[in-house]
């Protein structure tokens, strides 16, 4: 589904994020990013869904150069990929069910589908009860989940998570990770970015690790610590 | 089905944007009625010095005075098979002594007695379709056998139509000019619109909307306040217009005939309100430009 070869990232200021690496991910993988803060994890994200492009290297999406890619093409692709950001990048003056509803209006869907898809997805991570809340009004951790419930409401092929579980409790960090299990059972290829450790030890998945831009171990059945097997 | 969820889509969000943004939409389409109304005044003085100086140019007139012996007939056919002639009149020496004597009125008594030594010269008058080809049809008579002088106001005619021409020059670089300016201004206007909602853009386009589902509420917020504004303006321009048309009827003073022909000012208002629509539709696409390449 995502092949990158021998793609480098150097930002405008001449940071090296990303260092002629190369990366393979299939459809219906369930793969972590692991690493440390800075190793180009939100890098790996940004370059998949086109929102940075690479210095060199290729990049492909399905089978096509996703570097060819021209406007309309990246609109089909975006529309296939579920993102949640780092930084949420929730509209401030929309409710929480606005801002998942946008999703699917911006790609034309029946307002009766909108109407029937919003709250079923807001439930499913838990903030049936605030969806008429602005963003102001929810914490961080709630914030995040209307963030991935955004994501997975369009039923994309590619969810690509960036710390989805950066501020939330164990607790409810274990029932997203259950609720993006059961969305990978259907078929849905799933990368999370992540340095929550024990996660990544618990559900034995792929592991691919990163430090300063480079692959430096990438594992079926992985977990989070660096040399140990 | 697709396409009219997201029309509805883009028609709520137009709407929504205006309401939001109430204040700098009424600045907007202040601007726009300002522009026009400058450019509205412009064309309805453009519009009657056209008229009045086709006015005058009608009123040109060759004159060209025959020889004794001149062949009359064969002359008048020359003279209508030349390009640009509308009206060729002949008058004969008995009727240009004829006219000399009305135009002297009382005094008409000086030229009894030369009705048998006529010493004035038969002569056809020319009308040509317009000022600019007098000149030249005037030096081709001249060359013709048996023309005694050819005049046409010499001088005059040759200012008039680089008068004409300058008015025209001016008025259509001022339009654009000011056809310029307005964009502009809009533009300026609408960007802080766009400003407002520059986040929501980039997340649009993040979430896979369409280049067009991101432009079109600008679009459509652009052209809606166009349509307000250049409203105003003709409204403005209409009655104003209306009213100088009552004062100058009152005072009929005026030697200059306004241009009162519906048709022509129907024209000219429907040209500024579709230039109202299309500065602001263009204004709202242009100003969005910059944040659909994400
Ligand atoms: N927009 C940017 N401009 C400049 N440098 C950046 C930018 N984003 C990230 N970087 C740099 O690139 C490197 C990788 O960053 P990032 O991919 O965000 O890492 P991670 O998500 O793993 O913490 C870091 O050194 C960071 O400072
Ligand atoms: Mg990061």
């Amino acid at each position: 589904m995502i092949q990158f070869y021998n793609v480098t990232k150097l930002y405008p200021n001449g940071a090296k994020a990303i260092n002629d690496l190369s990366l393979r991910i299939k459809q219906g993988d369930f793969a972590f990013l692991v690493g440390p803060s800075g190793a180009g994890k939100s890098t790996i994200a940004k370059l998949i869904f086109r929102e940075e492009k690479p210095t060199a290297g290729q990049i492909f999406f399905n089978g096509r150069n996703a570097l060819r890619f021209r406007g309309r093409e990246v609109v089909a692709m975006r529309r296939k990929i579920g993102m949640v950001f780092q930084d949420f990048r929730l509209l401030s003056q929309k409710t929480a069910y606005e801002n998942v509803a946008f999703a699917l209006e911006v790609t034309g869907v029946s307002r009766w589908e909108v109407r029937k898809r919003v709250p079923e997805v807001l439930r499913q991570v838990g903030l049936e009860d605030k969806m008429d809340r602005f963003p102001a009004q929810l914490s961080g951790g709630e914030q995040q989940r209307v963030c991935v419930a955004r994501a997975i409401v369009k039923n994309p092929v590619l969810i690509l998570a960036d710390e989805p579980t950066g501020n939330l409790d164990p607790e409810t960090s274990r029932e997203l990770m259950e609720l993006f299990l059961e969305i990978n059972q259907s078929g849905t290829t799933i990368v999370i970015a992540t340095h929550a450790w024990d996660i990544v030890n618990e559900l034995k998945k792929r592991v691919i690790a990163l430090e300063s831009g480079r692959i430096v171990r990438d594992e079926e059945q992985g977990s989070y610590g660096y040399g140990v097997s | 089905m697709g396409f009219l969820n997201s029309l509805r889509y883009c028609l709520r969000q137009t709407l929504l944007s205006i309401v939001r943004n109430f204040w700098l939409a009424t600045a907007s389409a202040a601007m726009i009625t300002v522009s026009l109304l400058i450019l509205g005044s412009f064309g309805l003085i453009a519009l009657n010095a056209g008229q009045f100086l086709q006015q005058v140019e009608s009123e040109i007139e060759i004159n060209v005075f025959l020889q004794d012996v001149a062949p009359v007939n064969d002359l008048g056919r020359e003279i209508r098979a030349l390009t640009g002639v509308e009206r060729v009149t002949y008058v004969s020496k008995e009727q240009a002594l004829e006219e000399m004597r009305e135009s002297l009125g009382e005094r008409r008594d000086i030229l009894t007695g030369l009705e048998n030594d006529n010493p004035l010269p038969a002569s056809y008058r020319v009308r040509t379709s317009n000022a600019e080809v007098v000149p030249a049809v005037a030096r081709a008579i001249e060359k013709m056998h048996g023309v005694d002088k050819v005049r046409y106001g010499q001088g005059y005619v040759e200012k008039l139509i680089l008068i004409t021409r300058w008015v025209n020059v001016a008025a259509l670089f001022a339009a654009g000019l000011l056809a310029l300016a307005a964009i502009f201004l809009i533009m300026t206007t609408i960007r802080m619109s766009v400003m407002a909602r520059r986040d929501e853009v980039e997340i649009m386009k993040y979430m896979g909307a369409s280049n067009w589902f991101v432009r079109f509420p600008f679009l459509l917020e652009g052209m809606a306040v166009g349509y307000l504004g250049s409203k105003v303006a003709v409204l403005i321009l209409g009655f104003g217009y209306y009213y100088l048309l009552l004062q100058v009827d009152q005072v009929s003073l005026f030697f200059v005939q306004l241009v009162t022909d519906q048709q022509t000012l129907g024209m000219l208002f429907g040209a500024l309100f579709a230039l109202g629509v299309l500065i602001g539709g263009l204004a709202g696409s242009i100003s969005i430009r910059k944040f659909l390449r994400v």
